[in-house]
């Protein structure tokens, strides 16, 4: 194992000033998407926790952005300076980074790296929020900081740079003999299925919700509170979306400007086919469209586009949104009825499946052939290392930081217990007994 | 159960990682790597087994 410079797969083609802005406007308007997410949260947690669902949506955030500005963004090594390799069999595998610590340099670096630091910057953020969506009613704010960090300091920097900063799946073309490279433009991977997998084990830790599942019959429903709340964030996701997807077209697959639109009617197409095949799945299934399933189908027809809506065709926008929307309603009733998972937001459907079902379909429609080898491979890495690493971070970290409340907060709701006040303090809230 | 699961994937991973190094021709890179795949499959399958909870136990 040695350090050394960075060595990149591809030098990346040089980035004019119309460029340079109309990436940075694109990136200004992604946010959106992240404050979708947040509302979708906050929509389908209990009246009872929305308070601490959408502080803590916010708190994750600038925690998650102070710890990628001190450690992650140095252990990505977007910003250089060196990387450790490790050459095994006769080929050099870029582990992890080790740039300038609290972001030395970015305002020397050229603009195509401020960009990828500003993309990492808004990924991290996005990661952070689909777990703590997934343990909402019972996830601490004290526990959901300290994932945050874990996830912002630790998992997401060693992804991103496996990744998109020239680490070994970035470089599987260049030296492995593959034809392609691992394609992520996106973040389907490091956003979307890290976090869907983080929400898995954030579930299993912190246990389902008290009276999830009773001695007898079938599990409770505990409906989201608030389905504007939900509706609105899928609406506002749309944008953060287009912008997100086309500024990842433009900073990790390098796709010409020419594509660009086309890049954004694919997001469009693919979240609409995702609507359709959901709504008529639950409308067939239920007699009526159920509107939090429908949600969860748009979102996850958004997320399947993070991977290929720069390279797809329209139809196949279409059908990869169709196939997300069918999948969604059916793994969320799985998840649920058959295996005691207590998922509140579908993240692990949503995000993780939806994210990983993205990313096999680009390795169908990418152009070049041979694709479909390197996006196994980096599934591969996704469920092989990353899940079990998260798993045994959170695992080690519940034991100093207890990730569920205790039975007295869960009773009381996480608002009292947690923030001393409701979201709703006019409204009459629903005490556990009243769902069964 | 729980832990033996999340033990087993990354053994799938290292059977991708070893077609990667061992294997320079496609055909056998994707046999191996699907073969990963399924080692993989198989420890989370286990491990979702490991977690399901009794009906009506409370989680501690």
């Amino acid at each position: 194992m040695s350090v050394t410079p960075p060595m990149l797969p591809a030098p990346a083609p040089a980035m004019s000033d119309a460029v340079f802005a109309l990436t940075l406007a694109l990136l200004l308007l992604a946010p959106m998407a992240i404050a979708g997410v947040a509302l979708i949260n906050t929509g389908l947690s209990r009246s009872r926790s929305a308070a601490q669902a959408m502080l803590g949506n916010l708190a994750l955030v600038a925690v998650a952005s102070i710890v990628f500005a001190f450690i992650g963004a140095s252990l990505t090594g977007s910003l250089g300076l060196k990387q450790v390799v490790l050459y095994a069999a006769g080929k050099p595998w870029s582990l992890v980074g080790l740039g300038p610590f609290l972001l030395r340099g970015l305002g020397v670096a050229p603009p195509q790296v401020q960009l990828a630091v500003l993309f990492e910057f808004l990924a991290v953020s996005m990661t952070v929020l689909l777990p703590w969506g997934s343990g909402a009613d019972r996830f601490r704010l004290a526990a959901g900081f300290a994932s945050a960090a874990i996830l912002a300091g630790i998992v997401f920097p060693l992804a991103a740079h496996w990744i998109w900063a020239g680490g070994w799946l970035a470089a599987l073309g260049a030296n492995f003999s593959m034809v392609a490279s691992f394609l992520d433009g996106g973040g389907a991977a490091t956003v979307h299925v890290i976090g869907g997998l983080s929400a898995l084990a954030v579930i299993w830790i912190a246990g389902p919700r008290r009276g999830k599942f009773p001695r007898e019959g079938l599990s409770t429903a505990m409906p989201g509170h608030n389905a504007i709340y939900v509706l609105f964030g899928c609406m506002l996701a749309l944008v953060g979306w287009l912008a997100w997807n086309v500024a990842g077209a433009i900073l990790w697959a390098h796709t010409p400007l020419t594509a660009l639109s086309g890049t954004a009617i694919n997001t469009l197409l693919s979240a609409c086919g995702a609507l359709a095949a959901t709504y008529s799945v639950t409308r067939f299934r239920f007699g009526k469209p159920d509107a939090s399933l429908c949600a969860n189908g748009w979102l996850a027809g958004l997320v399947a586009s993070s991977a290929c809506a720069a390279f797809a065709s329209p139809v196949g926008s279409l059908f990869v949104g169709g196939v997300a929307g069918v999948l969604t309603p059916l793994l969320v009733e799985l998840l649920e009825l058959a295996l005691s998972i207590d998922d509140p937001t579908g993240a692990i459907t949503v995000h993780g499946a939806a994210g990983l079902w993205g990313l096999i379909a680009a390795g169908f429609f990418a152009p070049q052939a041979g694709q479909l080898l390197a996006q196994l491979i980096g599934i591969a890495a996704l469920l092989g290392f990353f899940f079990p690493l998260i798993y045994l971070l959170f695992a080690l970290l519940n034991r100093f930081v207890p990730f569920r409340v205790d039975p007295d907060g869960e009773r009381m709701g996480m608002d009292l217990h947690e923030i001393g006040g409701g979201a709703y303090p006019e409204f009459v809230i629903h005490r556990d007994e009243s769902y069964r | 159960m729980k832990y033996a699961g999340l033990l087993v994937m990354p053994a799938g991973f290292f059977l991708t990682l070893a077609a990667l190094a061992l294997f320079p021709d496609p055909g056998r890179r994707m046999a191996f790597v699907l073969c990963g795949l399924a080692v993989e499959g198989m420890g989370l399958a286990v491990s979702v087994r490991g977690h399901m909870l009794p009906r009506g136990t409370s989680h501690s």
